[in-house]
């Protein structure tokens, strides 16, 4: 065992240069060089260049003439960027049929008559889900229509505009991320004052 | 359940092997010491490592010489991950401003990330600095992988032996396979993912202004080069907490896909290396055939589960045609049906969704491809070595059948070789239902539960399942970072990593002494449809009944209790 101390030590060293220093390094310098808009966090700015969220993550919505997103168990409030979680509820706890029965109602009252989506009462693996469904997404849409005195159908349209399909036409979900139609609604129907002016 | 939800599993799983196999002719090159046409570039580093190490690689080690060698730089690799952590807070390139970590965490998280488990009673991005993720972490990503490779190499070379002595040079399988197999892949996917979406940056955040007026903290990470090791080194540790399922671990379809099979990848590609340096290409085929089927079988009941009924949504009235609690909008079932089965079956414990609200048979079938013994593929090199013991075990009961001394791959099976193959498979019968015993019982231990019940039962028994099967996926609603979890899941950790190891390094020099025997009329044929039919009834009993009873009172009877649950709310 003492004999392969030496060679232990100085591999170990040699490895944790390459690979935990230059290795990344490395990366790093390719990827702020070739691609910096998803090095840094796919970051999306508004006009005046401030950053209003990542095109990937999840932000809380709770105004009625923007896309709400899914429930989200990141964080105390939901959607903390920087404490990704799901809920980690099995599917017989009591608490998650407490938590989708309140979500439904709600939504029941929303949009009466109109099939809830099973997304619109889940939280996601991550929490920060920047998606949701086309069918969440059509639900919601007389309720923005309303608050923003659009027509639904322009409404819609906007959203349609936002659909992503299954890659290859079977690969992942058809979805909609709820930054891009709501930065495209603020764009559309700009009746929606920024709470801090 | 629709048809691009199978097509998208078929996919995913099938890519893997078809990416594999050319891979695999590669990676035994790299074994063998044989021309690659990366030698121009990494020859003289490979140079540098002997030279400094003062090792001479051409030397053939014997099994105890290799085992040695292979213990000697894991203890080293395990007190740098935890003098690092310890002394996290005063450390550079830290701007996050976090703290040390405990000792217990520290304990935990070193054996973890050395052992190639990667199980983390932490969560990433409020617990490790930039420097930690990069300099120790991802570090052992690449050499705790490289380090199961050299297993399968070192037994290749005893079943090809005759009379030999050596199995091998530890630090050179440790050099080649981490120099020309994992360093280059891992530069080249970490690059495509940076393009497709992962962030790469020192930076430890942003902090965004929403529409809303609110203030979102986004916390990054150099995030692609850790993501690409942890796939393809089927280490499975994630930057983040919710790993595979943060969108900035695994943003699209795409990544999804192309992280999916990189779980695979690399572990298939060791079977075909095994077959190519054994000169037994046919006997490895049906060997990956039989791990295609178990693996084609869990990913199928996984997508059948997380597309039953769910009681919670039954109740409200909702669409229940998806069980969409932990799962991504953008991945739904089938793409985390086959994540699951990948991350299981291989030792990688990556997860895009969350296995503990998985339906009880979906979550079942995730701790029962680990009970397999992590052998679909499970780790590089040390997938392919459980699964030949398995078929060491598989020509044993035949042979009992029929009376005659068994061989496989042309080495004589003995007394010996049995009785280290059942070493090599102990562990996680022992380790799994010894410590889930004693943890049901355990005030102590209980306290970290966050369901009661066969919920409760199932993530002490997920715990101790991925610890020593070293996959690392959880049933997280289970708070570990706590004494009793971090220690007892520390040493199942290492207990399921090392005791496999040295019983495979024994069996190589045993079997690397034999005569290479050529094949008679007496030898049972190990490449065709019967042997595998064998040998997948070998793994299921050996891996499903021992966990039967264990498993009958946590996923089992919660199915049945979500059974009664649906049916009395229509």
């Amino acid at each position: 065992m003492l004999s392969h101390l030496r060679p232990a030590v100085v591999s170990m060293g040699l490895f944790t240069v390459l690979l935990g220093l230059a290795y990344p390094l490395a990366v790093t310098g390719v990827a702020q060089a070739a691609f910096p808009a998803p090095a840094n966090g796919s970051l999306v700015r508004d006009a005046k260049g401030a950053v209003v969220g990542s095109a990937l993550i999840g932000q809380a919505f709770a105004q009625p003439g923007y896309l709400h997103p899914r429930p989200s168990a990141a964080g105390a409030n939901g959607y903390d960027a920087s404490a990704s979680s799901g809920s980690n509820l099995g599917p017989l706890n009591p608490a998650l049929a407490q938590r989708v029965k309140t979500e439904a109602d709600a939504l029941r009252a929303e949009n009466p008559g109109a099939a809830i989506p099973a997304d619109a009462v889940t939280t996601s693996g991550s929490g920060l889900d920047p998606d949701i469904s086309p069918e969440y997404a059509r639900f919601q849409a007389p309720r923005v229509a309303r608050a923003r005195g659009a027509p639904v159908a322009a409404v819609q349209a906007v959203i349609d505009g936002q659909a992503q399909g299954r890659l290859f036409g079977f690969v992942g979900q058809p979805r909609v991320n709820v930054l891009a139609v709501n930065r495209a609604l603020d764009a559309r129907f700009p009746v929606h004052d920024r709470k801090d002016g | 359940m629709n048809w691009q939800g199978w097509a998208e599993i078929a996919l995913t799983l099938g890519l893997a092997v078809a990416i594999g196999w050319p891979l695999g002719s590669y990676m035994s090159r790299v074994w063998n010491g044989e021309r690659t046409w990366l030698d121009p570039v990494l020859r003289p580093v490979e140079g540098v490592f002997y030279k400094a190490c003062g090792v001479d690689p051409a030397k053939s080690q014997s099994w105890y010489g290799y085992a040695g060698a292979l213990l000697a730089f894991n203890l080293v690799g395990f007190l740098l991950v935890y003098a690092v952590l310890r002394l996290q807070g005063v450390l550079p390139l830290n701007p996050q401003g976090f703290p040390s970590l405990s000792g217990h965490l520290s304990f935990n998280t070193a054996i973890s990330f050395v052992t190639n488990t990667n199980w983390q009673s932490y969560a990433g991005e409020s617990t490790m600095s930039t420097l930690s993720q990069m300099l120790v972490l991802t570090t052992q990503n690449f050499v705790s992988a490289a380090t199961g490779a050299t297993i399968a190499a070192a037994l290749a070379r005893a079943f090809v032996a005759n009379r030999g002595e050596g199995v091998g040079n530890f630090w050179a399988d440790l050099v080649r396979t981490t120099l020309y197999v994992l360093l280059p892949l891992s530069f080249v996917l970490a690059v495509v993912l940076v393009a497709l979406g992962l962030p790469q940056t020192l930076a430890a955040g942003v902090t965004a202004h929403t529409l809303e007026g609110a203030d979102q903290k986004i916390s990054l990470y150099a995030t692609a080069s850790q993501e690409a090791i942890k796939m393809l080194g089927i280490n499975g540790g994630g930057i983040f907490n919710a790993n595979s399922a943060h969108p900035f671990e695994n943003p699209t379809p795409l990544t999804n896909l192309i992280t999916a099979v990189s779980i695979n990848v690399l572990g298939w590609a060791a079977f075909f290396a095994f077959g190519r340096s054994v000169l037994a290409k046919k006997d490895i085929r049906a060997l990956v055939v039989a791990g295609m089927v178990l693996l084609s079988a869990g990913a199928a009941t996984i997508y059948v589960t997380e597309t039953q009924a769910a009681p919670a949504l039954v109740a409200a009235h909702i669409d229940a045609s998806i069980n969409m609690e932990g799962k991504e909008t953008r991945f739904g079932a089938p793409a985390t049906a086959a994540w699951a089965a990948m991350t299981t079956g291989a030792s990688n414990g990556s997860v895009n969704g969350m296995h503990s609200s998985l339906m009880p048979l979906g979550g079942g079938m995730a701790m029962f491809l680990m009970h397999l013994g992590e052998i679909l593929p499970g780790g590089i090199g040390s997938g392919i070595a459980i699964m030949v013991v398995m078929a060491v075990l598989s020509v044993f009961v035949a042979g009992l059948m029929v009376g005659r001394t068994p061989e496989y791959l042309g080495k004589k099976i003995e007394a010996r070789e049995v009785q280290l193959s059942i070493l090599a498979v102990v562990a996680i019968p022992v380790s799994t239902l010894g410590f889930s015993a004693i943890a049901a019982v355990l005030p102590e231990a209980l306290k970290g539960l966050m369901h009661t019940g066969p919920h409760g039962l199932s993530e002490i028994l997920y715990a101790y399942t991925s610890a020593t099967a070293n996959n690392g996926s959880a049933f997280a609603g289970l708070t570990a970072n706590a004494p009793w979890w971090d220690a007892t899941l520390g040493v199942a950790m290492a207990l399921g990593r090392f005791l496999p190891i040295v019983a495979v390094l024994a069996m190589a020099g045993s079997l690397a002494a034999k005569p290479k025997l050529a094949p008679s009329a007496g030898t049972l044929p190990t490449d065709g449809g019967l042997f595998i039919g064998l040998l997948v009834g070998v793994i299921l009993i050996l891996g499903g009944l021992q966990f039967f009873p264990a498993l009958a009172l946590g996923p089992i009877v919660e199915h049945f209790q979500v059974l009664a649950a649906v049916a009395g709310l229509h």
